[in-house]
């Protein structure tokens, strides 16, 4: 029983940087109705660079909030610059685009702080939390700073008008414009936002999983396994998403050892799979239907 | 003179929709286009919001706004009822009234706004917190013609508000239509298929036929022309 | 009304038109066509072991790319994962070479086989998935491999980490060529074959029932095509051209490991495929070449350099010539001849 809990734990620890992931790429597919295959990769970037600046002898919370800011800015820079123009263009070149992305950071974090694997400092610490064997204190920031998070964003978008601006951008753009919301300059924000919400996914994950140019790919498909399996059309689903990811990672590693260690991914694809084929709208999404 | 048309044209892609539209509406007024299917009176609310292709002269308060992208024409006090109604339909009623007031940043008169516009259509007022796409045909035309109205606009392009609603209804709005154009100023262009409707409201009609205005004059004039009526309105 | 035969002679081509259909077939396509392959037989003897071996690697990524063109320049699929199938091919010839003794000519059948069965049944769930939904589930597929390969499980079959080694295959003994040159020229008679199998199905019924497919689903469907049997088989054939493009790929570097077949090989064939064009088939070896090229020329500034510099190509080709190379060729063909049209005045005797 104990172990079923301690895997539970470990299993929402994991789940919340999943969930994390999960909701930047539901915030993006919102916007613009596509999957950013970049994402972990801008979020590794984002770690990257923290690590660097805190090599530099940055303070982390100092380093933590610049490259968030940093991480916000960049977001809104590539959405104008490169998928601006392809707004309109084919789902096939905005694919591309996303994988020339995805290409450009991951080699450029290898070309840039080469392949050796890092370690991140974590400023939670890594003793047991109060003593407890059920969850370290890293394991326990992270769960925190994401249930932050997501209050956070859950206030932005249900509280501030510009959240209420960017979701009915997200929701009916030709009616938004028509009450005079800069559709595009939403578009831009919730990637930015997106941005910092994996700058953050990224600098509470790289402490668990040492830091290398290939770091996020297994949690970007967990993060896609989450968002697929909560709903891509649902924020909360997805967060729900991620830690039911999480939790299903975690226990079958730990209780289908034959393969739930070695075979992260495979579970990650299968998770992916099932869901699309059996409810692809997810359990809390809707399903869209399109005139012809 | 606040709203200048001339030589109108407008495209959808390579097709021309309009050839060389030109009138004008003058703060405080009503007018109507009528016409039948594919005429071409969506497509002139559309020139003046910026959602179509255009050449031509369109002027706003003597400035030319064409070309100009849609977010910006609302900012001068264009508010358009599109046809479809526009509804936000996963935001609730209050949002998207909220919404309508968008561009504007006076938060005390926006939020006596709402109540004001409750005030004219009450069913509105019972539904607040429930999602837009529950209410009804009615009820939904209702809700857009308030979000219009949240900009508190200048003028107000209505395009086919009584489609697809029952006769009462459609009375109610458009009374609470006069209303609002009576206690506010606001001026109106409404596209209609229902023409007799339209005339009551309008002081002045044009008729639209394959792109081009075959006629316009004072809506009693077109009302009591029997032969326009059979030719162009069907009654 | 019109009697049987009269009918008939409707229908029946002239003599005149039986003549040009033989003009067509010496038409300068052709000629182009016999004058590369020409080439192709004789550069092994033109450049030194190394080179050839280079040469050969094209042919294969081409091969490989013709694949994923099948699926995805022609029938509108999108894989991200195509590394898989190249992967899969790749180990049931060394499997078959090095535990079972295979000829390596019968692997290349086998290796075909194996990859078609499993492209159809991955055909039938990706029905189910449209556009990026597809990718996704593809680019995860290219991700997991590796990690498959090296699974304890399987190790017997895979030989986990360590991978297997491939022998090269054997010259036959009546020939005066070293084995780079024979592997050469074994390659380039399976891409002939295949390319001529691609090119001939493309433009039959079954080929324009696939574009049609691509084009407008629906509307394909309502004409009575049968989407998902083609898209299913599609899938297939796809995967055994990128198989059979794997299975001589081990050929080629005499081993197979799962590091071999990182997500990043899927990543160049898209790469490769819109650079040469989606849905031409000269435009798969163009694709090949850069497969090979960039990587070996960006490796030996960074290792990181590699995935950065297909990243920017990969921008450049969308934003510029979104048709690839095979579309620049065409509009550069079609320049040239209206240049050709507007400069010949005759003059007035």
């Amino acid at each position: 029983m104990q172990l079923l809990l301690q895997q539970v734990m470990a299993g929402l620890a994991n789940g919340a940087i999943y969930a994390l992931v999960a909701l930047a790429v539901v915030m993006i597919y919102q916007a613009i109705d596509h999957l950013n295959f970049a994402q972990g990769e801008m979020a590794t970037f984002s770690a990257y660079v923290a690590w660097q600046l805190i090599t530099w002898g940055t303070p982390y919370w100092l380093a933590f909030a610049a490259v968030v800011i940093l991480s916000f800015v960049g977001g809104v820079a590539i959405e104008r610059v490169l998928f601006k123009p392809l707004h309109n263009a084919s789902i096939l070149a905005n694919l591309v685009a996303f994988i020339a992305l995805f290409s450009i950071l991951n080699s450029g974090d290898g070309y840039l702080w080469d392949y050796t694997i890092k370690t991140f400092p974590s400023p939670f610490g890594t003793q047991p939390l109060f003593g407890s064997v059920l969850v370290d204190a890293h394991e326990a920031g992270m769960i925190g700073v994401t249930a932050v998070m997501l209050g956070l964003i859950y206030l932005f978008f249900r509280g501030t008008r510009l959240g209420l601006a960017m979701r009915a951008a997200a929701a009916n753009p030709e009616s938004a414009r028509l009450v005079g919301i800069r559709v595009g300059w939403m578009t831009a924000l919730g990637w930015g936002i997106a941005a910092a919400i994996g700058a953050v996914a990224g600098m509470l994950i790289a402490p668990v999983v040492f830091l290398d140019p290939n770091m996020m790919l297994g949690v970007l498909l967990y993060g896609f396994a989450g968002a697929v399996l909560g709903g891509l059309t649902s924020p909360g689903g997805a967060v729900l998403g991620g830690f039911a990811v999480g939790i299903i990672e975690n226990l079958a590693g730990t209780f289908i050892p034959y393969f739930g260690r070695d075979l992260k991914l495979t579970i990650a694809l299968l998770v992916i799979v099932a869901v699309l084929m059996v409810r692809p709208a997810g359990i809390f999404g809707r399903s869209v239907v399109s005139r012809v | 003179m606040m709203l200048e048309i001339a030589g109108l044209e407008a495209f959808y892609g390579e097709q021309q929709a309009l050839f060389g539209v030109g009138f004008d509406l003058d703060a405080g007024h009503v007018r109507t286009l009528l016409g039948a299917n594919g005429a071409g009176k969506t497509t002139v609310l559309r020139a003046l919001c910026g959602t179509v292709r255009t050449a031509g002269d369109i002027r706003f308060d003597g400035k030319s706004i064409n070309g100009w992208a849609t977010e910006d024409i609302v900012r001068l006090g264009v508010a358009h009822v599109p046809e479809g109604r526009g509804t936000f339909v996963r935001l609730t009623v209050e949002e998207n009234l909220q919404l309508g007031a968008m561009t504007r940043r006076d938060h005390a008169a926006i939020a006596a706004d709402i109540e004001q516009i409750y005030h004219h259509f009450p069913r509105l007022k019972e539904r607040r917190t429930q999602q837009a796409g529950l209410l009804s045909g009615g009820e939904q035309q209702m809700l857009a013609v308030g979000r219009a109205l949240m900009l508190r606009p200048r003028l107000m392009l209505l395009d086919e508000p009584s489609f697809g609603l029952a006769p009462l209804i459609v009375e109610e709005l458009f009374g609470i239509l006069r209303e609002v154009n009576r206690d506010t100023g606001v001026a109106m262009l409404i596209v209609e298929q229902n023409a007799a409707l339209a005339l009551e409201l309008a002081e002045h009609a044009y008729l639209l036929e394959t792109g081009r205005i075959v006629m316009d004059g004072p809506a009693e004039a077109i009302a009591a022309d029997e032969a326009v009526r059979r030719a162009y309105l069907g009654y | 009304m019109t009697t049987p035969q009269q009918e008939t002679a409707l229908f029946a081509p002239s003599a005149q038109a039986r003549r040009a259909q033989r003009a067509a077939l010496l038409s300068t396509r052709h000629l182009v066509l016999a004058g590369v392959v020409a080439i192709a037989a004789v550069l092994p003897f033109v450049f030194q072991g190394f080179v050839v071996f280079q040469l050969t690697q094209v042919m294969i990524y081409g091969l490989a790319i013709l694949g994923l063109n099948l699926l995805t320049g022609f029938n509108g699929q999108f894989s991200v994962g195509h590394g898989a199938f190249y992967g899969l091919g790749a180990y049931v010839t060394a499997i078959l070479m090095n535990r079972y003794g295979v000829a390596y000519y019968w692997t290349l059948p086998a290796a075909g086989g194996v990859c078609f069965v499993v492209g159809t049944l991955v055909g039938l769930p990706a029905l189910r998935l449209r556009g990026l939904y597809l990718a996704l589930v593809t680019f995860a597929a290219a991700a997991a491999l590796p990690q498959l390969l090296k699974f304890h499980g399987l190790e017997d079959w895979t030989g986990g980490v360590q991978g297997i080694v491939v022998d090269q295959p054997d010259v036959p003994e009546f020939l005066p060529i070293d084995a780079d040159q024979w592997l050469y020229y074994f390659t380039l008679a399976v891409v002939l074959v295949l390319f001529a199998g691609a090119s001939s199905l493309v433009k039959s019924r079954t080929g324009r029932a696939i574009m049609a497919i691509r084009d407008h689903e629906i509307a394909a469907a309502a004409m009575g095509i049968n989407a998902p049997l083609y898209k299913t088989l599609t899938f297939g054939v796809s995967a055994l051209y990128t198989g059979v493009a794997g299975a001589l790929g081990a050929l080629a570097v005499q081993f197979v490991a799962p590091d071999s077949f990182p997500l990043f090989l899927s990543i160049y064939l898209l790469v490769g495929l819109i650079l040469g064009g989606m849905g031409s088939l000269p435009g798969c070896l163009f694709g090949g070449l850069f497969v090979l090229y960039v990587p070996n020329i960006a490796e030996s500034v960074s290792r990181g350099l590699a995935g950065a510099v297909y990243g920017i190509i990969m921008l450049l080709v969308i934003f510029a010539m979104p048709s690839g190379a095979a579309g620049f060729t065409r509009y550069i063909a079609a320049w040239v001849s209206r240049r050709r049209a507007e400069v010949k005045p005759k003059p007035i005797n």
